[in-house]
């Protein structure tokens, strides 16, 4: 079914956003099978609009989408697409067990006419989903009683729930405390580990050093860096050296011209400090 | 009871009530998940107008209030998904058009009566015919096995719009879908709860559910039951008593909720004095996390420091009721530093 040379995402000098505002604009990214891709950036810079474009959440201004090599207008394998959107997204106007939130994940492989699946057999694969977790315990809890880490779990199983090929991930460890953020790092390596290849959208990276393969930064709807977490950090302190020499005035000959194209602040452009005050 | 089974129309009303006691709070569920728990209130006000044609024009008013119901339904969904901030007042627009149209078209028709009126803005169950019966029950089945069917995917859409959206469901379908179930209930209701209330058996039945279920299948289940006993039992109620059937359901299902709220918060207070929580315990409990697993009833307690620790909601409980573990589960919070395996 895999056919190894298919890139999971192609993304084609596409743009996204709302009709006369694009916030992402003639963005490229290519991903692998079995790339784990760190996508990050500061508030603002398009990488959740990026992310929820390639999904079909955002209006495509322009450029093309291929998942799995189909056209995104054309794709339909949705089971082999998880996507764990930001916790919010869940209501909580209703009672709902973590069960039955992880057995909406099974959806997708399942037309309305058809009879459920069978029983037994979409149980165990919750409790497995769970189990991967670490949630087994807690199948029948409310979800709205969890912790805010427990509940970005519950989200991942729902995800898993159909086998996908790819995750897709908004901000998984946002607001998660340390121990939900290590139970999280484990969660996440063990599906590395399995191959799955995975987009993740975050603000912490260290919380996920040792997993991500690669790393994606974004700037004002433009991605201005894109290699491994070892040119990262070599760029990273470059970066440092140079907002640092910014503010004496010299040494400017020597940011790369890449660089010059990068002028947001977060977390991740050391730069960040300068601008924010 | 013998004396109001022995009347064909207390009979027929009876049937009706149980097949809106089932229906409403069912499709209700998910206007309550959705946040959207007015929006029956508004197709109501505009099935008004769809009555006034069809005593106008002398057609059978439940057609024309189904169409004018469904188109409403429709059209609510379609302003919605266009997200535009103006579609609050397009709707306040339409709701108040159709009550305004309602009122105006009934008085000018030649059988429009006040007393017309008010049968339909509050039920009056005792003025439906057989034929209206027969139909409502037909409708009433639409809904029930539509509302069955769906029932997955209106929870996913309701649940996570975001999520369902990016699964590749029709999310825009299913919410045309549940609206134009709304609007069905809302008409099939009209008789028997009014235009006016109908709303609140969709709604309040379901919140009273939320005290009771543990879970989303059991919360509508309790939802069924409790709209079920206030339909019927209002019908009898208001044979009786000589009130009008609308409201006496809706008082009916009001003071239900209002029992299981004073009885929940009572018996939830009793349990807290009972339960011991975890003090500081920042570590998660897992297969293989280094603490042993001691199955204990329906669960599983994890073994941490001599302490039974129970998952529960989002915290740990101290389980194990001995003298000694009570006295000491204040350190709890220093000896987690060691527990970690």
């Amino acid at each position: 079914m895999n056919r190894p040379a298919t890139p999971v995402v192609e993304v084609d000098h596409a743009s996204f956003g709302y009709a006369d505002a694009p916030v992402v604009r003639d963005v490229s990214l290519t991903i692998a099978p079995g790339e784990v891709v760190a996508l990050l950036g500061a508030n603002g810079s398009g990488k959740s609009t990026l992310v929820r474009g390639v999904l079909g959440l955002n209006e495509q201004l322009g450029g093309d989408v291929r998942l799995f090599g189909v056209p995104r207008e054309d794709f339909h394998d949705f089971p082999r697409l998880g996507y764990v959107p930001q916790r919010h997204t869940l209501s909580a106007s209703v009672r709902a067990t973590v069960e039955e939130i992880v057995a909406v994940g099974l959806l997708s492989q399942r037309r309305w006419w058809q009879p459920r699946l069978g029983r037994a057999g979409s149980t165990d694969t919750i409790h497995r989903c769970l189990e991967v977790v670490g949630l087994a315990d807690r199948a029948d809890t409310d979800v709205s009683t969890l912790s805010g880490g427990q509940q970005r779990r519950v989200l991942i199983a729902r995800a898993m729930a159909s086998h996908p090929d790819i995750l897709v991930m908004d901000e998984p460890t946002a607001g998660v405390d340390a121990a939900n953020q290590d139970v999280l790092a484990g969660v996440l390596a063990r599906l590395a580990g399995e191959g799955t290849t995975m987009l993740i959208v975050t603000h912490e990276l260290e919380a996920l050093s040792g997993i991500v393969t690669r790393i994606v930064a974004m700037s004002s709807g433009r991605i201005v860096f894109d290699g491994t977490p070892a040119e990262f950090e070599y760029h990273h302190s470059r970066l440092a050296v140079v907002g640092h020499a910014h503010h004496s005035g010299d040494e400017a000959d020597h940011t790369e011209s890449r660089l010059a194209a990068a002028p947001a602040a977060g977390p991740f452009d050391p730069q960040g400090d300068d601008h924010h005050g | 009871m013998a004396e109001l089974l022995s009347l064909d129309f207390m009979r027929q009303a009876l049937v009706a009530a149980l097949l809106v006691g089932i229906a409403a709070p069912l499709v209700g569920v998910f206007l309550v998940q959705r946040r959207l728990s007015l929006i029956g209130d508004g197709m109501g006000h505009v099935a008004l107008a769809g009555v006034a044609v069809g005593v106008l024009t002398g057609t059978a008013p439940v057609w024309t209030a189904l169409v004018a119901a469904v188109g409403a339904a429709v059209a609510i969904e379609l302003i919605r998904a266009r997200g535009r901030t103006s579609g609050d007042v397009a709707l306040a627009v339409m709701f108040y058009g159709g009550i305004a149209a309602g009122v105006v078209i009934i008085a000018k028709s030649p059988s429009g009566s006040p007393a017309n009126l008010t049968a339909y803005l509050f039920g009056a169950i005792t003025t439906a015919s057989t034929t209206d019966l027969w139909v409502f029950a037909g409708l009433a089945l639409v809904v029930l096995v539509g509302t069955w069917l769906l029932r997955p995917w209106l929870f996913a859409v309701a649940n996570d719009e975001e999520y369902a959206r990016a699964s590749g469901m029709p999310v825009t379908g299913l919410n045309i879908a549940l609206a134009v179930l709304t609007a069905v209930t809302v008409v099939v209701s009209m008789r028997i709860v009014g235009l006016l209330l109908i709303s609140a058996l969709m709604i309040i039945p379901n919140a009273t559910a939320q005290l009771f279920g543990r879970s989303f299948r059991a919360t509508v289940r309790w939802a069924v039951l409790i709209g079920v006993v206030a339909s019927v039992g209002g019908v009898v109620l208001s044979f009786y008593a000589e009130t009008p059937s609308g409201g006496t359901i809706v008082l009916l299902a009001i003071a239900a909720f209002i029992a299981a709220a004073v009885g929940t918060a009572t018996a939830a207070r009793m349990r807290t004095a009972r339960h011991r929580r975890a003090a500081g315990h920042d570590h998660e409990h897992g297969t293989g996390c280094g603490h042993e697993a001691v199955p204990h009833d329906d669960h599983v307690d994890y073994l941490h420091d001599g302490h039974l620790h129970a998952a529960h909601e989002g915290h740990y409980d101290e389980h194990g009721g001995d003298v000694a573990a009570a006295a000491d589960h204040e350190d709890v919070g220093t000896t987690v530093k060691d527990g970690q395996r």
